[in-house]
């Protein structure tokens, strides 16, 4: 690993102050971080830790739940409100990883984990996204992990995060401090695809902190599942995953949520499919049709064909859980 | 690098104001494959090399509890919680597996909870109370973990055992061995590459429905 310096300033404006210079990253949890800097992917000059920062906080807010950027990913889906009010978030959080790096990963750094493309962390091959211009390897490569929504040429890589999905359904908001204060983001809008930037996994400014984000209260905690589609039963990354929450009144679809994971650059979020559940009865046949229109635009590669299946079963299995149909 | 190498410091070519970045690599690779002792980083400065680079040489301060034991140290940032365990406080229970978070080999507790010591940066352990697998056992007796896994033939070449073993006391404590199926899922963050799972996990219930303290 290449030496940096290690810094921890004391307050919030000094972590901001220090965060803005070039060659420098911030470290939280540090599971996916070291491991990059490990491999020679990322070599920054220098580490802000902000683990002092007071930001591990989980209250109820008059709008929905606050989480604080710092809480531990295993805090978090243990957390007695996190289960009562939203569900899909503790269920997709426990999919995720293991219970050693759920006790160091934090919600920040969830959202700020690298894609775990092979080609990406193989510093033999091509990657525009660790060497713009460089090429992709994966596009004619071997590309059974990556996407089937929203790839670009330059890169077909996919967000390896669960948390990130169920927030995406969940309409969460993300709260981001700069130099001139704090503004919010809403989560579906804080990781982009890829375009020919795909260098950039989101749209965070430099020199900008992720304080925490915020989930506002809704209908859903009754009839919501994560399915989570991948290679061993645990501690593997999604093949395919889909967040589904529904809000049901006398069999009725009232309100739908839906987003998938393991196919694109950023969470998935399948408005059209939400909106064509709303108004329709609970059940196998509308969830079929719902999974089919979520599936317009997509692109297999190769190696991922099997997804242009394995995808729309998995809606509409997820659906079926969700509703109490399994 | 050879091991005897390792034990000498090299001399340091005396610093030229036109020696190229190439030259200064090369020297830094010298500086760096020995042990960095303070009196190497004194030399460093005293080579007048700027701040930048006197700064590759810092070491930092940590202090940490060890198996109850207060250590004093002076790590390099990039040193791993796992290296600084292994090969400054030679505490060689914890393994290297994978080093990369993917086999659970390196497992400890920090302030009572589990994580992969390969991720964990030294620096940022400041304060903190870690547990390794040779902190389990009082004196000669073991810990009812250990016993158990001995009893149900909980691995064949071991290598993962002090990991599984930190796991496995970490999961019963986190209420998280309520079934097999349970103990599976929380235990899938640690790889055996023997296929010890079924011992493993009978260890587990054992000592679970065995109610002792862990």
């Amino acid at each position: 690993m290449k030496q940096f310096q290690y810094v921890q300033p004391a307050t919030r404006q000094a972590v901001l102050e220090a965060i803005n210079k070039p060659g420098t990253k911030i470290i939280a949890g540090g599971t996916n971080l070291v491991d990059l800097m490990k491999r020679g992917v990322t070599a920054p000059d220098k580490l802000v830790d902000i683990n002092h920062l007071p930001l591990k906080n989980i209250t109820v807010t008059p709008h929905g739940l606050y989480i604080g950027a710092l809480a531990l990913n295993s805090v978090v889906s243990e957390n007695k409100q996190v289960i009562e009010k939203q569900p899909l978030l503790a269920m997709a959080l426990k999919s995720g990883a293991s219970p050693q790096l759920r006790n160091m990963a934090t919600v920040g750094g969830n959202m700020m984990q690298r894609t775990r493309c092979g080609y990406f962390y193989d510093t033999a091959m091509p990657c525009n996204k660790r060497v713009p211009g460089s090429g992709c390897g994966a596009y004619e490569g071997v590309n059974r992990m990556h996407a089937i929504f929203g790839a670009s040429s330059q890169c077909i890589a996919v967000h390896p995060s669960d948390m990130c999905v169920a927030l995406a359904a969940l309409d969460a908001v993300v709260i981001v401090a700069g130099k001139k204060g704090e503004h919010r983001v809403p989560f579906t809008e804080f990781h982009r695809l890829p375009g020919d930037h795909p260098e950039a996994d989101n749209n965070l400014a430099p020199g900008e902190l992720i304080t925490g984000i915020e989930i506002p209260d809704n209908n859903l905690a009754k009839n919501s599942y994560y399915l989570k589609v991948r290679d061993r039963q645990s501690y593997a990354f999604a093949l395919i995953s889909v967040a589904a929450a529904l809000d049901i009144k006398n069999g009725i679809i009232q309100n739908a949520r839906l987003a998938m994971g393991g196919v694109a650059h950023k969470p998935w979020r399948l408005f059209d499919a939400e909106k064509s559940l709303i108004g329709k009865k609970a059940s196998e046949e509308s969830f079929q049709q719902a999974a089919q229109l979520a599936m317009q635009g997509a692109k297999a590669y190769g190696y991922n064909s099997f997804k242009l299946k394995l995808a729309p079963a998995s809606i509409t299995e997820a659906l079926k859980h969700a509703a109490g149909l399994v | 690098m050879e091991s005897k190498e390792s034990a000498i410091i090299p001399a340091i070519e005396p610093y030229v104001e036109d020696s190229s970045r190439r030259n200064f690599l090369k020297q830094s690779s010298l500086l760096t494959a020995v042990a960095l002792t303070p009196e190497i980083a004194a030399k460093a400065a005293g080579l007048h090399l700027n701040e930048e680079i006197a700064a590759v040489f810092e070491k930092m301060p940590l202090k940490m509890e060890v198996n109850g034991k207060s250590r004093i140290l002076s790590v390099e940032p990039r040193a791993t919680l796992l290296d600084i365990l292994r090969e400054q406080l030679e505490l060689t229970g914890t393994k290297k597996g994978c080093d990369h978070g993917q086999c659970g080999a390196c497992t400890v507790h920090v302030d009572g909870r589990r994580v992969n010591s390969c991720l964990t940066l030294g620096v940022m352990m400041n304060g903190k109370k870690i547990t390794t697998i040779e902190g389990l056992a009082h004196g000669d007796q073991l810990h009812p973990m250990q016993e158990a896994f001995i009893k149900h033939d909980g691995f064949q070449c071991g290598y993962c055992t002090p990991g599984q073993i930190m796991s496995a006391v970490a999961c019963i404590r986190e209420g998280h061995a309520g079934s097999e199926h349970e103990i599976r899922e929380y235990m899938s963050g640690n790889i055996c590459r023997c296929g010890a799972y079924p011992n493993i996990v009978n260890a587990i219930q054992e000592v679970k429905n065995g109610g002792q303290e862990v």
